[in-house]
């Protein structure tokens, strides 16, 4: 791949420090090159194109941002693109396979759980995280897992109910 | 032997079907307007006011010019060369695109920079030096019209003072003789907190100048593109047909996104005189401290009382705080919307209201947060003058309120204030809420929990509002009437598309407006794919606010299809070769009366329009429909919430919350209720912990989501809603009303209602909205009133 | 939304790390959770030349118990590992209250319970507990280790006594010499809201008595309140109605709140008073916990 950049002359570049990070992104194997002031969601929506990770804040609330670093799910708004280096990053365009839609996108259409769709990225990246500590949650648990992450549209009721439709379709699947 | 199709199985009105948006959001692949990015693109960033009222001495750009990378820089002097530092508002006042002579509210746009990248654009923001002389700060109505107070709007001609406008509405002899005659007259006053519509993605626009077409194409945040085009023609003096406003997935709106924003004006300048595309997205403290609020108005409420209960006339004096710029989206024969619509519901011989607008040091506006112009103000601050009546008149919230509603016989209804309500079965509604909440037992658990010194609550609020601005005899926006669109094309193979005028961002239209073609037309709603917010290939419409998009939009998507019916019809007659008058419909076929194995689908008369057509008929089988709405449509809500109320600590928990709400026909009942639960939460959110104030220098709190407070998961209550009234609007062409709102506009009354029942005896008639915790402990120890008006109160 | 440009070092071991801070130059900030660093500087509320970040420090996520009951909390311990502590929710009350109150279920997969203490917000919640349980720091810098009490880490908002090359590694809670009780108790108006008022209270008891206590309050003062007096009323003797009302409006007197739009002085202070009321009030008498 060929970069190209304006020449702003040696005493700018020498101002701006670059870190070469290496990361797996959904699976995926990237090498980058980034100040150390770019935040993560910008390496991931503008450095990597996947725009499915959003962001709705500046003051790490709302949530429309997460995505799982090492399997964990992190607000991608508030770590540094440099943090990631040697690990592992999972965002939304990564939960289907080739072929199929993952259980969570799947009830979240069941049940009407999105309206917007603006906060849908983030809500199953963060109900993700907790059917894989969980597979079995109950209603409260939900709300509780969900409380990082902000909707305007839904009220949540439905939101809950396509976790909870996706927490049954996982049992099912990996007791039959 | 029909062969009719069946309706819900291919997706015509009443079927919950899917959504058909819900494809490409749960994949991540929805296209906002930051996903977009054009080659070539430079990003924009805005500097603000830190003051909300000071002389501005001097911008020194100077070392902002000097960081590599950077492209621009504009200052409100340079807009001035160019006749854009000052622009129109949809309200016929003028709004500051980049300040000149003063700052006037904290958070005013200041200057801007565009750059290679955003991190470079704030960097060198922060580089530019602006020298500021403070002036008073103004932030409530009564410090507007103090004497001595400053002209914040020094800039305007013949603006003496802070007033904007009075405006009255109804019959003030008529009320006052009313008053004259009423055994008790119950009075109330509040005020109804600046609150911000704040979607989660806020708002922004890629302006793209291509120099070798003259063509401008601005993707933008809006719910409104058409209006935008012609704003933008007006303001950047471009033609008309030159302008391109494409509103991609929008992340919410809310109204927020209605109105015309200097970060708007400011990427298409720099566009045009970089003549390359100019991103711009602001943060989310810019979208909080700068664009549209909502609310923000006074009330000092009057009711005229019969012994027996019946409400013989009201009076309501209104202060509207619209901050430093009138710049309300709203019809313009209304200076405050449509707050003359509260009590409609309820069956009342006389009423006046006046109300007054006020410049402060605030942001600019207000927008109908999920509301239809002020209707949300309306009807909160009727149901909470009705509460406060019938604790007055010591009678049952229900029955006071049953007692005095419109008849089911008694439509077209005309109100006091001048509206005519269409339909509706306002008592049915009511027995339906009352039986769902348990009301009687409830009464008796509250007495009970009362004496163990539990304080248990129920609140009530009933209202119908007009939804589906609006007929063109009194409606109009900037002078453009608003009417709405729909052009549908049917394909050779009997596959169709639907482009309207519309623009959702989250109500469903993609999957509703098929529906309504389903409906008419018999092809599935799968073969349909909608489309809106492109002004190069939607048909001209005002666009999606104000809970008018089934009313208007949806409406005209059922003209249309009648017209394409229509033609279909004669193709039928030419196909099955018998003359028109033998034809009959059934769903997705026509037939032949005497022999109705005959018939003909909707998709080989589709074909035929391209093929097989009779002689003289034009080809094709495409058409647009414009809808003049007659009227508005009335929906009607009853909304039920029981609460606890902790007394030592303030903190009060929902219980129960039961909503019905009659709409009439429901195109799609999963989103139906997907609205009416979104607008609860909202209602919730303003009546527990959402708002924006001020302290005394100015300065914003809430203008980031650590003060601006929404309510998580763990905080917001389930919803119990109900269907079972239904009342078709007897002028809509499928029976349908407006609903997207309704819970946010009817919602809050209910909650504050609650607390303050769980608070009778305590003398405590009203606190302030929202209801938080200190403010409710207060109300109870010191058996007072709470107020929430700005500035916030400090030590000294 | 966009810091400024800083320098960046992700050193692999404490020494590298403390010697990069020793030669980083004036204004240096050490990075582990980042949840409450990364925001500021996203704010530009602060604007390091250096960070330094620990995250690849192997060694430094514990959280483990000495066999005398010293509690050890490494500086990468994670908000989330302590909400989900058999350890904490067995022997340690007042931190097992705490821990699902920080911030939000997201934000505590990153943030760090030293690194909150570090960072000295007014409003934070865990430096009220670890008062409360006379807790210190263990800073290590280039000349070796040192332990901190709590009481006089922090010197202001957002200040604490750290050299500039020095990194707190770990925190320490002291055994209990009798069986631990207590509690924390956070008026927040929504989850991720701070503390309009917290209140952690943290007895240890033998037989009737209270042998210990420490009493300290969150949000309604410059830094947090160690209400030593409300503390120390309630030592030596049961706790009864009495003696919880005494501590509570001792407590309360101690508050120095403000008011604000989050409420009166006088009301905040009531808070205090009813939270020191509630925990006490909800320890059940000795024999009941032993059984």
């Amino acid at each position: 791949m060929t970069v190209v950049y304006e020449d702003l002359g040696d005493e700018a570049g020498e101002a701006v420090p670059i870190r070469r990070i290496r990361f797996s992104i959904n699976g995926k194997k990237m090498v980058a090159e980034v100040e150390p002031r770019l935040l993560l969601s910008h390496l991931i929506r503008r450095g990597l194109g996947l725009t499915g990770t959003h962001m709705g804040c500046d003051t790490t609330n709302c949530g429309a941002c997460t995505v799982q670093v090492d399997g964990r799910p992190v607000k991608s708004c508030t770590m540094l693109a440099v943090q990631v280096d040697g690990r592992e990053i999972t965002t939304v365009e990564g939960l289907a396979t080739a072929s199929e839609l993952h259980p969570l996108q799947e009830g979240f259409k069941e049940e009407h759980g999105l309206q917007c769709g603006f906060c849908t990225p983030g809500m199953m990246m963060a109900a993700k995280a907790l059917l894989d500590e969980n597979p079995d949650p109950t209603e409260e648990d939900v709300r509780w897992a969900l409380s990082g992450n902000l909707c305007r549209c839904t009220g949540y009721q439905n939101i809950v109910k396509s976790v909870l439709w996706a927490a049954a379709k996982l049992r099912s699947e990996s007791a039959g | 032997m029909t062969q009719a199709l069946d309706e819900i199985k291919i997706g015509g009105l009443g079927a919950s079907r899917k959504r058909v948006e819900d494809d490409r959001f749960i994949r991540g692949k929805g296209n906002y307007t930051d996903d977009i990015t054009l080659p070539g693109m430079l990003h924009m960033e805005i500097l603000r006011s830190p003051l909300a009222h000071a002389r501005i001495k001097s911008i020194d750009a100077s070392k902002a010019w000097d960081i590599p990378g950077v492209h621009l820089v504009l200052t409100g002097e340079m807009m001035a060369t160019r006749n854009l530092a000052w622009m129109p508002t949809l309200s016929y006042d003028t709004q500051a695109v980049l300040a000149t002579d003063k700052v006037r509210f904290q958070g005013q746009e200041v200057a801007c920079v565009i750059a290679d990248d955003p991190y470079i654009a704030k960097d060198a923001c922060e580089a530019i030096d602006v020298d500021y002389e403070p002036l008073p700060v103004i932030v409530n109505p009564k410090q507007s019209v103090a004497d001595g107070a400053p002209v914040i709007r020094d800039d305007k001609e013949n603006q003496p003072d802070n007033v904007i406008y009075t405006w009255e509405v109804g019959d003030a002899a008529g009320t006052d003789r009313a008053f004259e005659q009423a055994d008790k007259v119950s009075r109330l006053q509040l005020h109804y907190p600046r609150s911000h519509p704040s979607p989660i993605e806020c708002c922004g626009s890629i302006a793209d100048f291509n120099r070798a077409t003259s063509k401008l194409t601005v993707y933008m945040t809006t719910q409104a593109p058409h209006i935008i085009r012609a704003a933008v023609a007006l303001v950047a003096e471009l033609p008309e047909h030159m302008i391109r406003i494409i509103s991609p997935d929008i992340g919410g709106g809310f109204g927020n996104k209605v109105p015309v924003y200097p970060g708007y004006v400011c990427s298409i300048l720099a566009s045009i005189l970089l003549e390359c595309p100019v991103k711009w997205i602001e943060d989310k403290t810019g979208n909080l401290i700068s664009t549209g609020f909502a609310r923000d108005v006074y009330l000092d409420g009057e009711m005229a009382l019969r012994n027996d209960g019946k409400i013989l006339g009201v009076r309501m004096r209104c202060d509207a705080d619209h901050g430093a710029f009138f710049s309300d989206a709203q019809p313009s024969k209304f200076k405050l919307g449509l707050i003359h619509s509260a009590f409609a519901a309820y069956d009342i011989p006389v009423a006046h209201l006046m109300a007054r607008g006020t410049y402060t040091n605030k942001a600019p506006g207000g927008v109908a947060y999920r509301c239809s112009f002020r209707v949300t103000e309306a009807m909160f601050f009727q149901e909470r003058m009705v509460q406060a009546a019938a604790d007055d008149l010591g009678m049952d919230q229900a029955e006071f309120r049953r007692m005095n509603f419109v008849r089911d016989d008694d439509f077209p209804h005309r109100t006091p204030l001048g509206f005519l309500t269409d339909s509706g079965q306002y008592g049915k509604c009511l027995d339906v809420a009352l039986e769902a909440v348990g009301y009687e037992n409830f009464r008796k658990q509250q007495q009970e929990a009362r004496a163990k010194g539990r304080l248990l609550g129920l609140g009530i609020s009933t209202m119908t509002e007009p939804l589906g601005a609006g007929n063109s005899r009194e409606y109009d926006i900037l002078g453009i009437k608003m009417f709405d669109s729909a052009e549908l094309k049917v394909h050779m193979t009997g596959k169709a598309i639907v482009r309207t005028g519309a623009r959702g961002q989250g109500q469903g239209h993609e999957t509703t407006w098929a529906q309504i073609v389903a409906h008419e037309l018999g092809i599935p709603a799968e073969d349909i794919v909608v489309e809106e917010g492109d002004t190069d290939t939607a048909p001209f419409g005002m666009g999606t606010y104000a809970s008018r998009s089934t009313p208007v939009a949806g409406a005209a998507v059922a003209m249309v299809s009648r017209k394409i019916r229509a033609k279909a019809r004669k193709l039928a007659a030419h196909l099955l070769e018998v003359s028109e008058e033998d034809i009959e419909w059934e769903l997705g076929r026509f037939y032949v009366r005497s022999a109705p194995d005959r018939g003909v689908t909707i998709q080989e008369c589709a074909m035929a329009a391209y093929s097989n057509m009779p002689d003289g008929m034009e080809p094709g089988l495409e058409n647009t429909a414009y809808y003049d709405p007659p009227n508005l449509t009335w929906p009607f809500a009853v909304y039920i919430v029981t609460v606890e109320v902790d007394p030592a600590t303030g903190v009060w928990d929902v219980l129960t919350t039961v909503a019905v709400d009659d709409c009439g026909v429901r195109i799609n009942p999963m989103i139906v209720e997907g609205q009416i639960m979104g607008g609860l939460t909202e209602a919730y959110a303003m009546a527990n912990m959402q708002f924006i104030t001020f302290d005394a220098e100015g300065n914003c709190i809430g203008s980031n989501y650590m003060d601006y407070l929404l309510p998580t998961a763990w905080e917001t209550p389930g919803f119990e809603l109900h269907s079972e009234v239904v009342t078709p609007c007897p002028h809509h062409p499928i029976g349908a009303k407006g609903i997207g709102e309704c819970a946010a506009v009817g919602g809050p009354a209910a909650f504050v209602n609650a607390v303050i029942d769980a608070l009778s005896g305590t003398g405590v008639r009203n606190i302030d909205m929202p209801l938080l915790p200190d403010r409710v402990w207060e109300a109870i120890t010191y058996h007072r009133d709470i107020s929430g008006a700005p500035p916030v109160r400090t030590d000294d | 939304m966009y810091p400024s440009r800083f320098r960046y070092e992700a050193p692999r071991s404490l020494d590298e790390a403390i010697g990069m801070l020793h030669n980083g130059g004036d204004y240096a900030k050490v990075l582990a959770g980042g949840q409450s660093l990364v925001p500021l500087m996203k704010l530009r509320f602060a604007s390091p030349e250096l960070v330094v970040d620990i995250n690849n420090v192997p060694g430094l996520d514990y959280h483990r118990a000495d066999p005398d009951g010293t509690l050890h909390v490494g500086a990468l311990c994670r908000h989330v590992d302590l909400e989900h502590s058999e350890l904490l929710k067995t022997y340690q009350p007042t931190m097992a209250a705490a821990a699902p109150l920080i911030a939000d279920p997201i934000v505590r997969n990153r943030g760090t319970l030293v690194g909150s203490l570090c960072h000295a917000d007014p409003q934070g919640d865990w430096a009220s507990v670890v008062m409360a349980l006379g807790g210190s720091i263990v800073a290590q810098g280039p000349g070796g280790r040192r332990a901190i009490p709590i009481a006089g880490f922090v010197t202001g908002p957002f200040q604490n006594v750290l050299e500039p090359d020095e990194i707190a590694v770990e925190a320490v809670i002291p055994a209990a010499k009798g069986m631990r009780a207590g509690g924390y108790l956070k008026l927040e108006r929504r989850v991720g809201d701070f503390a309009t008022v917290g209140v952690a209270v943290a007895v240890e008891t033998a037989g009737e008595s209270v042998t210990r206590a420490g009493i300290a309050l969150t949000g309604v003062g410059g830094s947090t309140i160690d209400a030593s007096a409300a503390a120390d009323a309630l030592v030596g003797r049961p706790l009864t109605a009495e003696s919880i009302g005494r501590a509570a409006d001792l407590a309360a007197e101690a508050a120095r709140p403000r008011t604000d739009h989050r409420g009166s002085a006088e009301y905040k202070r009531h808070m205090v008073r009813t939270f020191v009321t509630r925990i006490l009030g909800r320890i059940e008498p000795a024999q009941e916990r032993a059984a």
